[in-house]
């Protein structure tokens, strides 16, 4: 009976491919790619049938021949019929697979090939994007700065919007305040860098063909001295992958496991599928290769401080953020916005989704501050009281406004004695009896430049009142102060004047209106952090849920060797570096040290870079130049979008499309992991259907289908692919999701998007921390602290060891109480200071840039470089900015976009000078992350012209017992640039070389 | 007849440069028969956001001021304009027709506004058209206003006495009206860009310990006449706002429960932020 019905489906699967290709031109296509035999059998040989594919033709017949090029087989009948028979259940398809129930044989091109075309007979209907008339397609798709339609003619995008909703789309939730309703409009919004996505698309920088350096020989010379300064040649895909494999095979014959790295910036384009956490963990684990373990980069302060005082480890020491945008509204008397400014950042992925809440601030009687060095765009934007301490110095002010609470009797003794441990000793400190030192708001005055009297006044304000506390772009933690030399301290300090006030009181907590919305958290879809294809139950949140809604191979890298990512050019040219993983499941994880080499791999000789640049966003990073020009490195792969950052340093180049040119599928600021629920930025979740909506550009594939190809030449295929397109894996998302409880499969891909419902008002999240303050047991949605790290009760107290806010921190106790930098009890420490303070008295500001999304957006020919905060042109050249006093600039001689250095003992930037009063004497302010990288002579070594402020900024992580950055603050001088030296001192020799061969 | 009208309002723009963008992205790379030829991706600023800083440190405040073709009703570029290559719609939109004004560079001078920018490669004179192609489909608002997060753009079409009235109840002016060009642009909160602010902050030493003075009485006098009063808040902050640029000889006076009235004299030429005044 089942070897009937086999043969019955086989002989249907003949006449599904005959069908579609009579009714799909892309099926004819496809099937003229290959000429060969394909057969599908039972184990014993008794049931089957072949495919013979040839010149479009497909001849088939019910018979088990001996000769074809590809074999699937079955172990019985039974077996293929339970994974053939419709409808087809994935978790029975990779059991087989484990089981060993299937067994595929072929060369890689043609089983790959023969798989998804198989794939392909039940996709090649479908229909996607709305017709809008007149040869007009309305498709979708995400970028990192927000969800938008994409008009498309001929396949030309026209233009991009972001989304108007429809009548029949989910209507959104109204809070009501103080009298007032608050209801975001129905449409999503859309950062700047979304918004310049048809620039970057059509850049004259992208790259289009594969190409190779011209000197760089794998069986001869390689010249690695001459990188970043020789040109490239074209070569076709198939050196290109071949070069790569046989690279990838000589390394591991001839070094053995370890010596192909792989790095990747924090960030890529948007898409579950093609998400760096996805296809490329994948990749990694497929191929084996030693990790670049990164720092947790947005959030330094919180992770390596904050948690040992408060938990949330599993969230990199930021905290829940539950309903905190209802509660605000209703409760809040006071924000205070600490080195805060979600106007200027985003919320990282949340559009523009967070401004039109805060203007709502502008209705109610809300007092507002902002503790900012640069008067920043959510102070431009909300006024009120702005407080402009000297950069890195803003723990000082915190430790003062503790003095006057104390002192004033302005804090909450309940919570304290309730809610917190060790408070006694913070008091010591605080009051001076500790060490003879009141830290009066006199003496905050002196640290930070403030005014005393002005921190007084904050001091009474806020212990007289319910206060919010924003700190960093989220409102919880992420960005601001947290990454410079204090950023530790920083957020330390924050945890301890909200453990003061009663963190958890209705209109007590801490937020600024960017998370924390009453959207449905419930309904389930995946973040990018959850790995989407990657198998990856390691390094990504994929155990959580994703794994088991759908269920895939697992991925597993045998090469465990790392490299902590701030010391990547030392590991290269030194051979050993040594830091701590990033590790958030339990507070204790970072205390994790670990060492390169690991013994028994071998050091690093391949460096696989993939994605946008990330050159200037690593602090000192003319290291970087340094080790790409090592010999150590034999072989350098750069898979990138744009010319651009270190793809101008590799030997091979693999150009990769954007996410406008693949299908995928994701959801808006849906980041999950380690910012768990980060659709509570946005006002309404919408889910995106990714469409493809232009052919590729030149020759370039996608990141999957670059994967692909390399694996294809080491027998991976079908293991990397599980014989899947990205389309099929993009339905296979889908479907693990809950997203088919609100749409079908045909509507989202046709239509694009779906906004998931709002949720009831009376099944709103409860308010974060609110169970903490009234000694409840935790009632919010989040699955942290892990249950094996709560000390007395499930679900009772937060994540430290006493289930208190602990001022003196337990785990630092136990870890290390004598780091002088890192004690139990945050103290404050100043910055800086000594000769370099004086050589270099600027001190400079390289926050997470506006306009651009990292280096991603800015440079390449695009759009927002017109914009004159963000680039200015002088000459033929767009400069990057930087801000510096009026006063500070006329004793300077410089005025209004002068182009001057800014240099210190590192190396030397030029920008254009924005002369402004929204910075304090002593203060500048330039961006952190530009796309690109000029020297103006030998790279490393001489001065720049791209504007990589990161040059100038300190390598040196804030605490040596941690692995992180320091870097947003730096000591620099600024000059009037004497243009005549550009001429003399620039190579245009050099310039040209590195114009792409296209 | 309803008329296309924008309102732009000042206090809510954050010089995101979405508009700016949104228009980049509408007319770089395509063109309109019949409306407007490609925009350069250069170079054009067809929405230009001006900046103004008002006052220093420690008390400023920034303004963005959206400047655009204003589609003036008594445009000087309609009477500029040779063969008739600018037309004033019904709608009250004002078009350059991209054929008929080749060559026409007289235009961009007579714009008041600098809103005309000259496509070198085309030899055609160019402005923002309020997206008439898109409107003219069915289109509800131009791109500008769609992509304004925090609506501080956006797009009426009502007629003209419902308009006036608008203005009227909103306080709405326009961009120098003695140039009687009568733009169809309005904007709000213009002050925080063309007008100035005094502003400071009161404080009280005793025994060598400052601290700011709340509820300190501020009256702001010229020529003897008070202007405007205030009450400091609580870091002792007081601001007037409106002023006139260069309008001359000031004097701040400060009155708080306790202690002695003290008066200070400004001269005012743009926005000033005085030193602590200490009583």
């Amino acid at each position: 009976m089942s070897s009937f019905l086999f043969s019955l489906i086989l002989f249907g699967l003949r006449m599904l491919i005959w069908m579609q290709a009579v009714r799909y031109q892309a099926f004819r296509d496809r099937l003229k790619e290959k000429n060969f035999t394909a057969l599908m059998k039972t184990k014993d040989g008794k049931t089957g049938r072949y495919f013979t594919f040839k010149d479009g033709k497909v001849i088939s017949s019910g018979r088990v021949i001996n000769s074809a090029d590809v074999v699937l087989t079955f172990k019985t009948s039974e077996i293929a019929v339970r994974l053939l028979m419709p409808p087809i259940k994935q978790l029975e398809q990779i059991n087989a697979m484990k089981d060993f129930l299937l067994n595929l044989e072929g060369p890689d091109e043609l089983t790959s090939w023969f798989t998804q075309t198989i794939m392909m007979t039940q996709t090649v209907g479908w229909k996607f994007g709305v017709d809008m008339g007149n040869g007009v397609t309305r498709y979708t798709n995400m970028t990192n700065g927000g969800p938008v339609f994409l008009y498309v003619k001929d396949d030309k995008i026209i233009r991009m919007t972001p989304i108007e909703f429809d009548e029949n789309d989910a209507g959104p939730w109204t809070i009501e305040a103080r009298g007032k309703k608050f209801t975001p409009p129905r449409k999503t919004s859309l950062a700047p860098h979304g918004m310049n996505w048809k620039s970057m698309v059509y850049s004259p920088d992208r790259l289009l063909y594969p190409m190779k350096r011209v000197d760089w020989d794998p069986k001869g010379e390689r010249n690695t001295q001459n990188r970043g300064i020789s040109g490239y040649e074209r070569i076709s895909w198939d050196e290109a992958f071949d070069l790569v494999a046989d690279e990838i095979k000589r390394m591991k014959t001839e070094h053995g496991p370890g010596a192909i790295a792989n790095s990747h910036g924090s960030h890529h384009t948007w898409g579950n599928v093609g998400y760096y956490l996805s296809a490329d963990f994948r990749f990694i684990n497929t191929i084996g290769m030693t990790r670049v373990l990164h720092n947790p980069d947005s959030w330094e302060g919180w992770y390596w401080g904050a948690s040992h005082h408060w938990g949330g480890s599993l969230r990199v020491g930021q905290t829940e953020t539950y309903g905190t945008v209802e509660d605000l509204l209703k409760e809040a008397e006071m924000v205070v916005y600490w080195a805060s400014n979600p106007e200027g950042t985003s919320g990282a992925y949340g559009s523009l989704e967070g401004t039109v809440r805060r203007k709502w601030l502008k209705e109610l009687d809300v007092k507002l501050v902002h503790i900012d060095p640069y008067y920043n765009d959510t102070a431009q934007f909300l006024g009120g009281k702005w407080l402009a301490p000297k950069p890195a110095t803003s723990p000082a002010l915190a430790v003062g406004l503790a003095y006057v609470w104390i002192e004033e009797d302005l804090y909450d003794k309940d919570y304290v004695a309730k809610r917190t441990t060790g408070f006694d000793k913070w008091k010591a400190y605080v009051m001076g009896d500790e060490d003879g030192v009141p830290k009066t708001p006199e003496w905050a005055a002196e640290q930070t430049g403030l005014k005393a009297k002005d921190i007084r006044a904050l001091a009474r304000e806020w212990g007289n009142k319910k206060v919010y506390l924003s700190a960093g772009g989220w409102g919880n933690g992420h960005g601001g102060a947290c990454r410079n030399a204090t950023g530790i301290q920083w957020a330390r300090s924050l945890v301890y004047l909200m453990a003061m006030q009663g963190l958890g009181k209705p209109g007590v907590n801490m937020g600024g209106l960017q998370w924390g919305t009453p959207v449905d958290t419930n309904l389930y879809f995946p973040g990018y952090a959850e790995g989407g294809i990657s198998g990856d139950l390691h390094h990504t949140a994929m155990s959580v849920e994703l794994y088991q809604r759908m269920p895939q191979l697992p991925s597993m890298n045998t090469v465990e060797q790392a490299i902590p990512r701030l010391y990547l050019p030392e590991a290269i040219i030194n051979g050993e570096a040594t830091g701590y993983a990033w590790d958030g499941k339990t507070i204790e994880a970072q205390f994790n040290k670990i060492s390169y080499p690991k013994p028994g791999y071998s050091p690093v000789r391949m460096l696989y870079k993939i994605g946008g640049s990330i050159f200037s966003t690593m602090a000192d990073c003319n290291r970087h130049v340094k080790m790409y020009q090592s010999e150590n490195l034999e072989t350098v792969v750069s898979q990138a979008i744009w010319f651009e950052g270190e793809a101008k340093f590799a030997d091979i180049i693999l150009p990769a499309c954007t996410n406008l040119e693949r299908p995928d599928i994701s959801e808006w600021a849906s980041l999950g992991g380690y910012a768990y629920h980060g659709e509570t930025q946005l006002n309404h979740r919408v889910v995106t259907f990714q469409h493809q909506v232009i052919e590729k550009m030149g020759e370039s594939k996608s990141d999957y289908q670059i994967f692909s190809g390399i694996c294809e030449r080491m027998g991976l295929s079908a293991y990397f692919t599980e014989g899947m397109s990205e389309l099929d894996w993009a339905k296979r998302i889908f479907d693990g999701s809950d997203v088919p409880q609100v749409v079908s499969w045909k509507e989202f891909i046709r239509k694009g998007y779906v906004v998931i419902p709002a949720e009831k008002e009376e099944l709103r999240d409860p308010v974060s921390w609110n169970w903490f303050y009234e000694g409840r047991k935790k009632d919010v949605p989040e699955p942290m602290p892990l249950p094996s790290d709560y000390s007395e009760e499930y679900l009772k107290g937060i994540q430290t060891q006493s289930g208190k806010i602990e001022f003196e921190a337990e785990s630092l106790k136990r870890f290390d109480a004598n780091d002088p930098e890192r004690p139990p009890l945050m103290r404050y420490n100043a910055p800086f200071g000594g000769e370099r303070e004086e050589n270099y008295p600027l001190r400079m500001l390289t926050p997470h840039p506006r306009f651009s999304f990292h280096s991603q957006g800015d440079a390449k020919d695009t759009y927002i470089n017109d914009i004159k905060d963000h680039r200015v042109k002088v000459g033929d050249r767009y400069y990057w900015i930087i801000r510096i006093n009026e006063a500070d600039a006329a004793e300077r001689g410089i005025k209004m976009h002068d182009l001057v250095k800014v240099h210190n003992d590192q190396g030397a930037v030029v920008c254009a000078a924005l002369i402004t009063q929204r910075l304090p004497r002593g203060s500048v302010h330039g961006y952190e992350s530009c796309a690109i990288y000029e020297p103006m002579g030998t790279p490393g070594q001489s001065t720049d012209l791209g504007g990589t402020l990161n040059l100038l900024t300190p390598m040196k992580s804030q605490i040596k017992k941690g692995h992180s950055m320091g870097n947003s603050t730096a000591l620099v001088e600024i000059e009037l640039w004497d243009q005549g030296a550009q001429t003399a001192a620039v190579t245009p020799k050099q310039e040209k070389e590195m114009v792409p061969a296209q | 007849m309803s008329k296309w009208n924008l309102i732009i309002d000042i206090e809510n723009c954050t010089n995101c440069n979405m508009c700016v963008l949104a228009c980049q992205d509408e007319y770089h790379g395509n063109e309109f028969p019949g409306y407007t030829a490609e925009m350069p991706k250069h170079g054009h600023r067809w929405i230009e956001i001006m900046r103004k800083e008002r006052g220093s440190v420690p008390m400023i405040d920034v303004a963005y001021l959206p400047v655009m073709c204003q589609h003036c009703d008594n445009a000087p570029c309609i009477d500029a304009a040779e063969n008739g290559a600018v037309t004033k719609r019904s709608d009250g939109i004002v078009l350059i027709d991209p054929e008929k004004a080749k060559g026409q560079k007289q235009l961009v001078d007579a714009c008041p506004y600098n809103a005309i920018w000259w496509n070198d490669d085309l030899q055609l004179p160019q402005h923002w058209i309020f997206d008439a192609h898109l409107l003219d489909e069915g289109w509800k608002e131009p791109r500008a206003a769609t992509v304004c997060a925090t609506a501080a753009i956006t797009a009426k079409k009502v007629d003209d006495g419902e308009m006036a009235k608008i203005a009227e109840a909103e306080g709405l002016e326009v961009l120098h009206p003695e140039y009687d060009a009568k733009p169809r642009v309005y904007y709000k909160n213009l002050h925080l860009y063309n007008k100035c602010f005094i502003g400071g902050s009161v404080a009280t030493n005793q025994n060598g310990v400052e601290d700011c003075v709340k509820d300190a009485k501020v009256r702001l006098m010229k020529d003897a006449q008070l202007i405007a009063e205030a009450t400091t808040d609580y870091f002792g902050d007081f601001k007037f706002d409106r002023l006139d640029a260069d309008s001359g000889a000031y004097t701040v006076e400060v009155e708080a429960t306790g202690a002695q009235k003290k008066s200070v004299d400004v001269e005012l030429g743009e926005s000033v932020t005085l030193d602590d005044i200490v009583i």
